[in-house]
């Protein structure tokens, strides 16, 4: 297995029109899209975006549609070229590679799985998953033995010598996972992947990502405009409008601290109880003379926490860490406080705590 | 008021010179370079010699054989078996078997030939928007201008005989074959390709694996109507020197056989419907992943 690398994307513009260079620097000293498009009939698709991204870790980009999230992560393998910027993965920035550099590093460093699968309609099941392999040269009983591990590992068992039209629109997504997996790239990017699956789908292919990820470590983007999704999969989250970045950070940070009336209007319908964890809310264990004796984990979310605490009549628990040290408390009314949404009342701790989750 | 009623026409004289310049310049192109084109063009001869011998050098129960197992191969289907079978003995029957091999022998080259400078052309064109917009003309006046005006310079050049029929045939036929090789591969999903870019593949790579693959039944299409038109060149092409079918049909044309006619006529409707069945069978079949669609 490889391992997993970083993404830094650098002051990237993308314009799209007949002579996009020409309208950089009018962006750059501030011309709003939609200026851009009444005077020079050039559509702003991407604005000044900085995002770095872990070695690991699972980055969503979320934003309606519209927003830009589709252009941003085909620049990530240069699907679409950028306008102006860098992207910088291992030293190398790909914004400059050469056609050939630019194959070789689409061959084994990313994988993609689309929206609309992508899939080759006249290959079987096992040849979509191979594809990838193939392309990179590989001996054919070489790549269909480890195309076979994966199309095992996705729940596909049975299936290899169907062809895509012949499986539904979730089978055929766990074969546009496999032939990702396939390739073993560090980075995976996933644009949309599941927007196109029904909701119970959705969220058991959300579940065998995450399985999945625990086993390989990629760094994986993501892309959606389903904020639940974002939530539940992403261990950061950057939200696009109009092309632009409003906010980046945490589940935790971008529910408790939404930037803008944009964002806040966007995470309103959030279920808070599931999605907030108790080490983001948590208050400092000095502030109190005895720390309470029932304990919860700074991972379990505001809704576990309020259960036990409502089961068992208390006012506050001690909040501990995986190694069971106490790092800090949940008073009853706190825990409430965040689940209504009410005014946030965290101090200084919580603010460093909020990455903890 | 002449000029209103007839049209101002350049003078006769001018017109007699132009023509006459443009014949000489030919006419001298023709002696100087005849021959060196008619040598370029000696490959086909021999195999269109190689092909008529084969087909007529063969015994008709093999030939039998042959076209029932392609027959068979192509549509899994025994209706269109028996019908090839049935059509190519009834013209065996009436006595036109070697005028049947002869023009089949010519349009299976002429299909051969039309492929193998259509498929090139058809993919170079939905590559580049520039040689769309250059050869698209070109075919529009290959199958707009009569066959017999072209034939006039082919005949110039290289005489008459078998290669410049065919020639003329693949001029007429091989339209098709470039525009729905063009647009088989403009049609296939720009989705599937981003996806065989992303996972790193060279041109050469996309255009085996995923364009020429999901263009194949539009190739077909073309293929099949590229044959379709051989044949109906049969007649014109018998005019100089192509032996077949054609050529007893331009006799009874000559001579008013209504009969002889009919006959050879029908012979050419019958293979024409037998290589049609037999080409659509093949390319229904080659969209058999698109059978049990989904949802």
């Amino acid at each position: 297995m490889t391992d997993p690398i970083g993404i830094e994307i650098r002051n990237l513009y993308k314009i799209f029109g007949a002579n996009p260079e020409a309208h950089v620097e009018a962006v750059r000293a501030g011309m709003t899209k939609a200026e851009l498009q009444a005077r020079h009939h050039h559509v702003l698709g991407l604005s000044d975006i900085n995002i770095s991204i872990a070695p690991g870790c699972i980055q969503v980009i979320m934003g309606l549609s519209g927003s830009g999230k589709s252009t941003l992560i085909r620049h990530i393998n240069r699907l679409i070229e950028p306008t102006a910027g860098e992207i910088l993965i291992e030293d190398r920035n790909v914004v400059e590679m050469a056609p050939e550099e630019l194959r070789e590093f689409r061959r084994h460093k990313t994988a993609m799985v689309f929206q609309k699968f992508g899939l080759l309609p006249h290959r079987t099941v096992l040849d979509n998953a191979a594809y990838g392999l193939e392309v990179q040269g590989m001996a054919e009983a070489e790549r269909n033995r480890i195309a076979m591990r994966w199309i095992e590992r996705v729940g596909l068992n049975g299936f290899e010598k169907s062809y895509p039209s012949q499986l539904s629109g979730g089978m055929q997504q766990r074969v546009g996972l496999a032939r990702a997996l396939v390739n073993d790239a560090p980075i995976l990017l996933m644009d949309e992947a599941y927007s196109a699956l029904d909701p119970l789908i959705r969220y058991d292919m959300q579940t065998v990502l995450l399985d999945l990820q625990q086993e390989v470590r990629k760094t994986i983007v993501f892309i959606t405009h389903d904020l639940d999704e974002a939530l539940r999969i992403g261990d950061r989250i950057a939200l696009l409008r109009d092309g632009s970045v409003i906010q980046q950070g945490t589940a935790q940070d971008i529910v408790l601290r939404p930037a803008d009336d944009y964002v806040a209007n966007f995470v309103q319908h959030v279920d808070r109880g599931k999605v907030l964890k108790v080490g983001a809310v948590m208050q400092a264990q000095h502030g109190f003379d005895a720390l309470p004796e029932a304990a919860i984990a700074a991972g379990a979310s505001i809704a576990e926490a309020l259960q036990q605490m409502a089961a068992s009549r208390l006012q506050a628990l001690r909040v501990q860490d995986a190694e069971g040290r106490a790092i800090g408390v949940i008073p009853f009314q706190a825990a409430i406080n965040a689940y209504t949404g009410n005014a946030y009342t965290g101090n200084a701790h919580t603010e460093s705590a909020g990455t903890v989750a | 008021m002449t000029w209103l009623t007839s049209f101002p026409q350049l003078k006769n004289a001018w017109l007699r010179d132009l023509q006459r310049i443009i014949d000489d310049a030919f006419r001298s192109f023709t002696r100087s370079y005849g021959d060196l084109i008619e040598g370029l063009f000696s490959p086909l001869q021999t195999l269109l010699i190689w092909f008529e011998r084969l087909l007529l050098g063969t015994p008709w129960p093999i030939i039998l054989l042959v076209v029932a197992g392609l027959a068979w191969g192509a549509s899994r289907n025994l209706r269109v078996v028996i019908g090839s079978v049935v059509t190519l003995v009834l013209i065996g029957l009436f006595g036109m078997w070697d005028d049947t091999m002869k023009t089949i022998s010519m349009v299976l080259a002429a299909t051969l030939l039309s492929i193998a400078v259509g498929l090139p052309l058809g993919i170079l064109m939905a590559r580049s928007q520039r040689v769309q917009r250059i050869i698209s003309p070109i075919l529009d006046i290959m199958q707009t201008m009569p066959s017999f005006v072209y034939l006039i310079p082919v005949v110039m050049l290289l005489g008459i005989g078998r290669v410049p029929g065919l020639i003329a045939v693949v001029i007429y036929a091989i339209p098709p074959m470039i525009r729905l090789t063009n647009l088989g591969i403009r049609q296939v999903d720009p989705e599937v390709l981003e996806a065989t870019d992303a996972f790193g593949s060279s041109a050469w790579q996309k255009l085996t694996k995923a364009q020429l693959p999901l263009a194949l039944p539009t190739i077909m299409a073309g293929i099949n109507q590229t044959i379709m038109m051989a044949l109906a060149m049969v007649v014109i092409a018998s005019m100089i020197g192509v032996q077949g079918l054609g050529q007893p049909v331009l006799r009874a044309i000559n001579n008013q056989y209504f009969t002889m006619g009919l006959f050879n006529g029908f012979a050419i409707v019958g293979i024409a419907i037998l290589f049609d069945r037999i080409s659509q069978a093949w390319g229904k079949r080659l969209q058999k992943h698109h059978e049990a669609r989904h949802d």
